[in-house]
């Protein structure tokens, strides 16, 4: 029998009464009702696909969004590479998206400051492009020490980021570029 | 990769070096199985029995950085055994070319060695050529100065007792990997490789690949199904940012990044493209100023001319000869010499070499703008451990980010296949994509410029002329990019079908030419979800989509004979079709006909003027052939192989005047007499900073351990689980003991050599007692062609704590 999420689900139900009360000793009745409440959301649920962000393999997911909310993250059976599997990482994504940790508003640290602030991003992006613009314009370099046009930016570095889509590398070099920068490093550096 | 993951399951025997493809790429294992449970054998090397290992026919140990040694005595066990494929090896590679005379080499340092530049003199690395100007070469491989003769006597060094001297692997282990390997020298059997950090952290790292990569043209596995040379890529997006070139020595598509000395956009093309005489050679880097002027037209649009030399003179150029990689960033940013920076997805506080040196730096600049999902070491090191805030000046942005379900692109596998991802959700509270961060400072910034008097502002000309039109100034369309990204027909508005179309006269656009093709007029190839394989391989050609053109398997045509017939009738990557004059299968690398029809073919490594792949390598900074050469940090006083320790090409930042105070290196040094290597742990991902904020997978690793050996525990009075102080020359960590049999002691050119192993996944910041990065251990030194830093090999103690 070919075993897919689905029918998972009805034989993992139509045994779940003799698991509970197997010779473990186990009461499996919480996940049996995660379960079951599962199926029945995921029915109704939005499925989009996505390509796992850690390691490139490049494993595919099936994302179940409901509510604006995604409410569970499993393997994409159809991947040719993956075929639904996922390592504990892949299998964790949900709690990527749904984590209390993570950052949801600016934030700033002023100059010997012991605290971080929360800023509007209107505010930020203002700031952040008047210091881009103040440090660049103060260490530009239009030629070097042998006269020759260099035309850049060394006051200002980046590292970053292979975790960019390729569409946001393509932006981000064009962008550190057309303000001179050289210093452009990222983690295929290390 | 030169292969793809699938792949891997059409091997007839698979290395695994240099990675822990089982911890760290677990799905990549269900190919390494698959292949298995069709016969081929698994071999791992590593210095600690992994999970890898624990699933090897043959597990041999070596001491961390001493893979040359090991490689070098597989070639020497090759060549004396003649087990090399000898058709593929005198017809695609340059083993029978002949190098010029002055070459030589003595004592572990090749010819033309100047010791105060700690650089080499490249002319004598060099083919003798005819009078057309094409190498000379002796098909027999019996001419002294030829690349198979002279591997033969650089290789008659690297026998059984030297190498095991040095890298401490028992004989019979060598022997058992030799006789394995070896044995898919054999027409038909293909050998793969897998590997990754493990080999590329070391001051050897690119030679350490090399001396793989000529292993495996030796035995004719590079271009075949099961074959290749295989880097598991760490990060999802690594090799997409890599092709987009978010390194300072490279422009999108592998182009160059323009010097000091290139005045104009002539001088830069003629500089960079590669020319040969030889009429079998396809030398595809003839097109460079294809690739040059479309990336040009990409990044300027109707502002890149031909009267402004399309606007070459915007792009930032660097020094001839400076290096600006990340060891020298942060050396500039401790020296006080950088004012402003962005950590935009990453983590530079955990993930740097010699972190406490980064951690420093950090507070000598005005300000940082640091994009991530979460609060981390490098946004927040001004509250760190040892930190004074109050002392601190740096200002910081911390700005949100959407995570990868929260926003819409492409990322490229290891594989090279680019594959389209969808938005689930939008991303929490205030967080915003990537693209739409970089897209809103863009335009605020360019309105700076255009706002401003003209004696206010400097060279304004890159920023207001870039082309930058992707929606208004809060919204990005991101297939608009992709679709620059791949380029047009500008006469026409009509997206490419192929890189073949691109034109050095300002006619067409391509963002990066490798990606030309993935998003055409039939739409978005990196969208595909066709499971139609009729290759037998596993190709998937229609399910995403692959650079370049598609290929799945780069350097196919050397998978085939001279008539144009698969080496391996079971898995043919590509086969000549006679009758109606096309391959049939992959993607070919180019058309043309088998190399029987001498008067139509091209050689098959095309990315080569020779057309040939190379087994003497003159590209490299610090020799044609790879030597060994010990760590920067080691623990022998004496390299078995000669009398260079060191790789002798490498920059020495300990040096006085060089680095700083912090870039301290103790070799040999009785305080540090551990070896030291640094791995991750499944559940944890790089700095660990996207996991260790998820409580499933902290509950799993929660924290930061020293693995060692019983015997080592022994010594030190350690019991598995006791907390430990490891120490290095450049900083200190705490971690949990975890005493296994995992690793054993090295005898080591006669003496007991200890290692121990760390994770990199932690830091101060979460989770509360999970301990910090092993990176505070890590030397600042780099490989000698990278510069990429040295983190898995370097010397430490161990200490009980209390």
């Amino acid at each position: 029998m070919k075993i897919s999420r689905r029918t998972f689900f009805k034989v993992s139900g139509a045994t779940a009464i003799g698991v509970a009360m197997g010779k473990l000793g186990v009461d499996l009745s919480p996940v049996t009702a995660y379960a079951v409440d599962l199926r029945k959301n995921l029915k109704h649920a939005r499925e989009t696909t996505t390509i796992c962000p850690y390691c490139a393999v490049g494993c595919s997911a099936i994302v179940h969004a409901s509510g604006g909310k995604v409410i569970n993250i499993e393997g994409d059976p159809d991947h040719p590479i993956s075929g639904g599997s996922l390592c504990s990482k892949g299998s964790a994504l949900y709690q990527l998206a749904n984590n209390e940790n993570r950052i949801d508003r600016v934030m700033y640290r002023a100059p010997y400051s012991d605290k971080w602030e929360y800023k509007t991003w209107d505010w930020a992006l203002d700031e952040i492009a008047k210091r881009i613009k103040a440090t660049r314009d103060a260490t530009f370099t239009e030629e070097n020490e042998k006269g020759q046009v260099v035309n850049r930016t060394t006051g200002i570095a980046s590292v970053g980021s292979a975790a960019l889509d390729n569409e946001e590398c393509w932006l981000y070099q064009k962008f550190l570029r057309s303000i001179g920068l050289v210093y452009i490093e990222h983690q295929a550096r290390i | 990769m030169t292969n793809h993951w699938i792949d891997i399951g059409n091997s007839d025997c698979i290395l695994i070096m240099g990675s822990n493809a089982a911890e760290n790429h677990p799905v990549s294992f269900k190919w390494v199985t698959k292949a298995m449970g069709n016969g081929a054998a698994l071999i791992s090397v590593d210095p600690r029995f992994t999970r890898t290992s624990a699933r090897a026919d043959i597990y041999a140990s070596l001491r961390s950085g001493t893979d040359i040694a090991f490689l070098g005595g597989m070639i020497k066990y090759i060549l004396d055994n003649d087990l090399i494929q000898k058709e593929y090896v005198v017809n695609y590679t340059n083993a029978p070319l002949l190098i010029n005379k002055g070459f030589g080499f003595n004592d572990g340092l090749f010819s033309g060695y100047d010791a105060s530049k700690r650089a080499y003199d490249k002319s004598t690395w060099q083919y003798q050529l005819d009078a057309n100007g094409i190498p000379m070469k002796d098909e027999t491989l019996q001419d002294h100065t030829c690349v198979y003769q002279l591997l033969k006597r650089h290789y008659s060094r690297y026998d059984l007792d030297t190498v095991s001297q040095i890298t401490g692997t028992p004989k019979e282990d060598l022997m058992k990997v030799y006789e394995a390997y070896a044995g898919t020298g054999k027409i038909g059997k293909a050998g793969t490789i897998m590997y990754a950090m493990g080999w590329t952290q070391h001051t050897v790292g690119t030679q350490v690949i090399r001396t793989m990569a000529m292993i495996q043209l030796l035995l004719g596995n590079m271009g075949v199904a099961g074959g290749g040379v295989n880097a598991l890529r760490g990060e999802s997006n690594v090799q997409g940012s890599t092709d987009h070139c978010l390194l300072f020595h490279i422009l999108p598509g592998y182009l160059k990044t323009p010097k000091a000395s290139q005045a104009s956009l002539k001088v830069y093309n003629d500089e960079s493209t590669p020319r040969t005489n030889d009429p079998m050679s396809a030398n595809w880097w003839g097109n460079y100023p294809k690739y040059s002027v479309s990336l040009l037209k990409s990044m300027y649009g109707g502002n890149a001319t031909r009267e402004n030399d399309f606007g070459y003179s915007w792009l930032p150029k660097l020094d001839d000869g400076a290096n600006y990689s990340w060891l020298t960033l942060f050396d500039e940013m401790y020296k006080g010499n950088m004012k402003g920076f962005f950590a935009w997805g990453q983590n530079p506080a955990c993930s740097g070499a010699n972190a406490n040196k980064v951690r420093k730096a950090l507070e000598n600049l005005d300000w940082m703008v640091n994009v991530n999902l979460f609060d981390n070491e490098t946004g927040s090191f001004w509250r760190g451990p040892g930190k004074d805030p109050s002392k601190i000046k740096t200002e910081v942005f911390l700005l949100p980010c959407a995570a990868s379900m929260e926003k819409e692109g492409s990322i490229t596998n290891s594989g090279r296949w680019s594959q389209w991802r969808y938005k689930a959700v939008d991303p929490p509270g205030d967080a915003r994509p990537d693209s739409e961060i970089m897209n809103a400072l863009y335009h605020r910034l360019k309105l700076l410029y255009e706002a401003a008097e003209k004696d206010e502002v400097v060279f304004p000309d890159p920023i207001i002329k870039l082309k930058w039109d992707y929606g208004d100034d809060e919204h990005v369309d991101i297939h608009a990019v992709a679709k620059e990204i791949n380029g047009y027909d500008l006469t026409t508005g009509k997206l490419l079908p192929s890189f073949g179309l691109l034109k050095d006269d300002g006619t067409t656009s391509s963002g990066n030419w490798l990606y030309c093709a993935s998003y055409t007029e039939k739409g978005n190839m990196a969208a595909r979800r066709s499971r139609y394989d009729a290759s037998g391989i596993g190709l998937y050609p229609e399910w995403s989509w692959c650079w370049p053109l598609n290929r799945r398997i780069i350097y196919n045509r050397a998978s085939v004979d001279l008539e144009g017939n698969p080496w391996d009738r079971e898995h043919p990557v590509i086969r000549w079709n006679p009758v109606t004059g096309k391959w049939v299968g992959d993607v070919p690398d180019g058309g043309w006909p088998p190399m029987s029809q001498r008067d139509k073919t091209r050689l098959p490594f095309i990315m080569k003027p020779e057309g040939r792949a190379r087994i003497f390598g003159m590209g490299l900074a610090d020799g044609p052939f790879p030597e060994h050469y010990e760590p920067l940090e080691c623990p022998i006083e004496q390299n078995p192989m000669s009398s260079q320790r060191i790789n002798p090409a490498v920059k020495l930042w300990h040096e006085p005047g060089v680095g700083t105070e912090m870039d301290k290196a103790f070799s040999c040094d009785p305080r540090y007499p551990i070896v030291a290597t640094t791995y991750r742990v499944t559940e944890h991902w790089q700095t660990g900073l996207m996991t260790r904020n998820q409580p499933w997978l902290v509950e799993i690793q929660p924290q930061m351990f020293v693995e060692m050996s019983e015997e080592l525990a022994d010594l030190r009075g350690i019991k598995n689980g006791e907390k430990c102080l490891v120490k290095s020359a450049r900083g200190e960590v705490e971690a949990v003991a975890i005493v296994t049999k995992r690793f054993k002691p090295f005898v080591i050119t006669g003496v007991t050599v200890h290692q121990v192993g760390l994770p990199w996944c932690y830091g101060w910041t979460t989770p509360p007692d999970g301990g910090d990065s092993a990176n505070l251990l890590t030397p600042s030194i780099g490989d000698a062609n990278t510069m990429i830093p040295e983190s898995k090999a370097f010397m430490v103690n161990v200490e009980k704590i209390g």
